[in-house]
């Protein structure tokens, strides 16, 4: 069914809703709208504001205007290109291992019933109704600990030294927890658009002797296209912004590894209470945020509105 | 599943009215933000017998971990948020909002308190120009822990005031990697308060400080130098995996399930290693004074956890009498009534160091000792007040970067003197940001 | 091998790789149920113990130490205000959004996305200043206002794109019948899209349920839920392995549950391109 096709020619029906109501569309909207503006100015003035001005919580009332210069000191900050480098490769890496270990899992799912295929839905979505923080406690204590984890303990098993996870891989540890936790979301969204596919194709191209990858490369993926797309979007928005898990686990160290541009905006300045370079950090990320963004809408952002 | 929409509106109804009902009250509420350690749930268990004692004031607790509360008390505090009555803060604190007018200052305490009692050089932390504006809850000073058992299968003896040379050799001698021995166990989590307290006080033993008289960072000086390599040179040969993870806790876990021979910290891990519960080496523990080096002038360092009372809190009385009760002989008896005298808040008050306590607890003289000649006092050298950290706004900032460079040699990621370029450039840097040195 | 076999075969095959693979991704969840039952030096002990003496005095230790239901009750009314309230917003919205859509409508959604790429730690002082003003610091009216304005935009967005999935000519038949806006929705939209509706109602109460950063800065005692208490179990100093096991068990037991029952409700409603 394709709404686009559906659109006016003008009839009788059509033009009897016309005049019955005038599209309503504007005061069902606004409400959303107005309170969404309302939302992103006043904050977003304030932090402009602040990001104008020299505001340190410890020394109220030296407020004086010092134009840029919040910004060039975040921006010359030794931990600001490994933070924004950190940021870009955490979003991409997650956004890669979500969707592509999404689909193929998704795919073995609805490749056969199994005995007990429902207790593995249920297993397999569970991670993404855990707390972030929570998370990133189980595996910093429970599994990556090099003394008492699991992991050093199977490590053990096979007579290796066991690794030290967070501090010699700190940003890949990061990018295990969170695609953990994001895993879920993307093989949910995977798996029930893939029972959407149809049967009937499928069973007519494998009897026209088209293999099982073929079936799947040609016929499952394209179908794929639109949900694929939402996962990527809304993973993003959250990506960029992880910031539970670095506090919890590794605080951006050793040094600079695993700091992102949220964590160096909370290192660099609530830790010193400089809200100044809070404001700065924050509208810095904006700018990078929208770009990243922008890429991505453009590409992927026809599978958004449209339908297949 | 079909919709019955009224009954959809009459509850999302109720859940707004609900979410709009508040408390009912008591006459005075207090609310009470402090940390997670084990004497501060203590006095959160214990506090009922202050609320049945006072039947007009209700008690509502915040408990955070160390760094969230921090960073939650500052914000509120510096904003006037008014949502504590009682914080829970550390001499850092409490000199630098006791300046800044955001702390009562504690007057007009009854007598029975006996503010006499209480530790100078404690007290001396938590005043400004002699103005007291926290009541001490707990304080600590640092102290070698080790095992007995160990050292006497290994011939060896711990001196009273070992050298950190001596405390590298026996490490040296206790490690046995294969069995999951390790000769010494000291703090590696990047952190003002966690590594940097700790190096700083290696650094100290070596003669080294965080800034001359004219505010200029030292990191390039011989002393650090001698100091961080030492550190990590000797944590690599002789220390645990994951050690730049490890924390106080961390380093207590180990050391109770008997993975440590040396750990250097803090003094209030005495009754921990010594609790059955929860060491399996309770019986062959030793305690010995903080190691020292060139000099013994900041070898061991002096925090303390406080009772603080915000200028904007509105139950002034009421906060004072808690603050007081919580800090007083009174609540240390109770303590030692219903958890044994080994569990009563250590290093606030001469009175707690009873001959019956020094005999349960034998680490309290060591305690005592320590906190006695600890001296946080600025100098003609010192241009600040602190030993293991420095009373200015921005030390915490720059502490925790120092402490993530520090944390990154540690793992071999850098040199130790790569680490201290990158500690006297951060270092530097903030300090030109905030002004130093100031007019 | 017959065909019948070797599908036969294929299909225990496949099924064995899914069990392991499920098994390896809800390990860590296992593991943490299993160390809130033990003491705290089994919960530390190498090698890690799969076999001990099971004991429940953690929970007793939470249930003595922190008022676990007032956190939960928090998080319970929280997350659901904030939920109902987001949907009586976004439902209208993306009505529109979805049957009347102009030129502007791709843009407003993507703006809407948009508000959603500043960082909260950027703009924590101006929002608790805000909040101060207005006195609703430590207060669940500030959370449940918070939460639906952050998500509102994805809230619009999946609803929108379920509307999308829904022939016009349905509602224009309602029309003709002469419903009025109001019954053509409540009527005839909603019941189709409850699926959809159901899954965003679920990711909604989620997000609410898990954020951690405003429940952690705008409340302190009255009003804080559930991530508040997990934070105050965090790093104490001392062993607490177990303990902080079994308070994440219990913080996120709630809404792991809620999940399990309603997945198949999730799994309906979330097929893409197929209506009823």
């Amino acid at each position: 069914m394709n709404t686009t096709t559906a659109k006016p020619q003008p009839d009788a029906a059509e033009v009897t809703g016309k005049r019955r109501l005038s599209n309503p569309g504007w005061f069902l909207v606004t409400p959303s709208v107005a309170l969404l503006l309302l939302w992103m100015i006043v904050p977003l003035g304030m932090t402009v504001y602040f990001s104008l001005i020299r505001y340190n919580l410890l020394y109220p009332g030296e407020n004086e205007f010092v134009g840029l210069e919040n910004f060039s000191f975040f921006l010359t900050d030794a931990g600001f290109m490994p933070g924004a480098t950190n940021t870009l490769l955490l979003v991409g890496s997650v956004l890669l291992i979500s969707v592509v270990f999404g689909v193929l899992i998704a795919a073995l799912l609805e490749a056969s019933e199994f005995l007990g295929r429902g207790i593995v839905r249920v297993m397999l979505i569970s991670p993404f109704f855990i707390m972030p923080t929570v998370g990133a406690l189980i595996f910093k204590n429970l599994i990556f600990h090099p003394v008492s984890g699991i992991l050093a303990a199977v490590w053990k098993f096979f007579g290796a030294e066991p690794v030290d996870w967070l501090a010699h891989y700190p940003l890949f540890s990061i990018i295990v927890i969170v695609s953990w936790q994001w895993l879920p979301f993307a093989i949910l969204l995977l798996m029930t658009a893939m029972q959407s596919l149809d049967q009937e194709q499928k069973e007519a191209a494998r009897l026209d002797g088209a293999g099982a990858l073929a079936i799947f490369w040609h016929l499952t993926l394209p179908h794929l296209a639109r949900p694929i797309a939402v996962v990527v979007m809304i993973e993003t928005i959250f990506l960029l912004s992880v910031f539970a898990e670095i506090f919890t686990t590794t605080n951006g160290g050793p040094g600079f590894a695993s700091t992102n541009l949220a964590y160096l905006i909370y290192n660099q300045a609530l830790v010193q209470f400089d809200v100044g370079m809070a404001s700065a950090g924050g509208l810095i990320a904006v700018v990078i945020a929208n770009i990243a963004a922008i890429i991505l809408v453009r590409m992927i952002g026809k599978n958004l509105t449209d339908k297949n | 599943m079909t919709i019955d929409y009224k009954r959809l509106l009459v509850a999302s109804g109720l859940c707004g009215a609900l979410a709009v009902s508040g408390y009912s009250h008591a006459d005075t509420t207090l609310t009470i933000a402090t940390v997670n350690n084990s004497d501060m749930i203590r006095m959160q268990r214990l506090a009922k017998t202050f609320e049945s004692e006072h039947p007009d004031i209700k008690l509502n607790w915040v408990v955070l971990e160390e760094n969230v509360l921090r960073q939650r008390l500052t914000t509120d505090i510096a904003t006037q948020g008014g949502q504590f009555d009682v914080l829970t803060i550390g001499m850092y604190e409490a000199s630098l909002w006791g300046a800044k007018g955001w702390l009562s200052p504690m007057k007009d305490l009854p007598a029975s308190y006996d503010i006499d009692d209480v530790f100078p050089s404690v007290r001396d932390g938590l005043s400004v120009k002699g103005q007291l504006y926290a009541l001490p809850f707990y304080a600590e000073s640092s102290m070698t822990y080790y095992r007995t058992d160990l050292f006497k299968a290994a011939g060896l003896e711990m001196p009273e005031k070992p050298t950190w040379t001596q405390i590298a050799e026996f490490a040296g001698k206790l490690t046995d990697k294969s069995k999951d021995q390790y000769g010494l166990c000291l703090r590696g989590k990047a952190g003002w308060g966690e590594n940097m307290a700790l190096i700083t006080t290696v650094a100290n033993s070596f003669g080294g400080s965080w800034f001359d008289s004219q505010w200029k960072p030292q990191f390039d000086s011989e002393a650090w130098k001698k100091a961080l390599n030492f550190y990590v040179d000797n944590m690599k040969k002789s220390g645990p995996p994951g050690a730049s993870s490890n924390g106080f806790n961390e380093n207590l876990a180990l050391f109770n399930s008997g993975k440590c021979a040396i750990w250097v910290d803090a003094s209030v891990a005495g009754s921990f290693t010594m609790d059955k519960t929860q060491s399996k080496v309770a019986d062959s523990v030793g305690f010995t004074f903080a190691p020292h080096e060139t000099t013994d002038k900041g070898s061991a360092w002096l925090y303390s956890w406080a009772l603080a009372i915000p200028a904007s809190s509105k139950n002034q009385q009421a906060a004072q009498q808690f603050s007081a009760w919580a800090t007083s002989k009174e609540y240390a008896a109770l303590v030692a009534k219903t958890d044994g005298v080994a569990n009563v808040p250590p290093g606030t008050r001469k009175s707690t160091y009873t001959d019956e306590y020094l005999k349960a607890a034998p680490f309290a003289h060591i305690t005592l000792e320590s906190l006695k000649v600890a001296d946080p006092k600025q100098t003609d050298a010192k241009p600040y007040v602190g030993i293991q950290l420095v009373t200015i706004p921005e030390f915490q900032a720059i502490g925790t970067e120092v402490g993530k460079a520090f944390a990154a040699a540690l793992t071999g990621q850098t040199t130790a003197d790569q680490a201290l370029v990158v500690a006297q450039t951060a270092t530097e840097r903030a300090m030109k940001r905030a002004g130093y040195p100031k007019q | 091998m017959t065909l019948q076999q070797s599908r036969r075969l294929q299909s225990l095959v496949l099924g064995c790789l899914a069990w392991a693979v499920a098994i390896l991704v809800f390990f860590p969840i296992f593991w943490m149920v299993l160390t809130s039952f033990k003491t705290e030096i089994d919960a530390f002990a190498t090698p890690p113990q799969f076999i001990f003496t099971p004991t429940l005095e953690n929970y007793l230790h939470i249930q003595e130490r922190s008022d676990y239901l007032h956190f939960a009750w928090n998080s319970v009314l929280i997350s659901f205000s904030a939920t109902a309230l987001c949907m009586l917003i976004a439902v209208p919205a993306a009505y529109s959004m979805a049957f009347y859509e102009t030129k502007r409508t791709k843009q407003t959604l993507l703006w809407m996305l948009s508000t959603k790429m500043l960082p909260p730690v950027g703009v924590l002082m101006p929002i608790y200043l805000l909040a101060k003003g207005a006195g609703l610091l430590d207060s669940r009216i500030a959370l449940i206002v918070i939460y639906t304005l952050i998500n509102l935009p994805i809230v619009v967005w999946m609803v929108y794109t379920y509307f999308k999935d829904i022939p016009r000519e349905i509602l224009e038949a309602a029309r003709l019948d002469g419903a009025t806006l109001g019954q053509e929705m409540l009527r005839v939209l909603l019941p189709i899209s409850k699926g959809g509706l159901a899954s965003t109602v679920l990711l909604s109460l989620i997000l609410c349920w898990n954020e951690a950063f405003w429940s952690l800065n705008l409340t302190s005692s009255g009003a804080a839920p559930l991530t508040a208490l997990i934070a105050s179990y965090s790093s104490p100093e001392g062993l607490f392995w177990a303990k902080l096991s079994a308070v994440s068990t219990l913080a996120c037991a709630p809404i792991l549950i809620f999940g399990w029952i309603s997945q198949k409700q999730l799994v309906r409603g979330l097929s893409f391109g197929a209506v009823k």
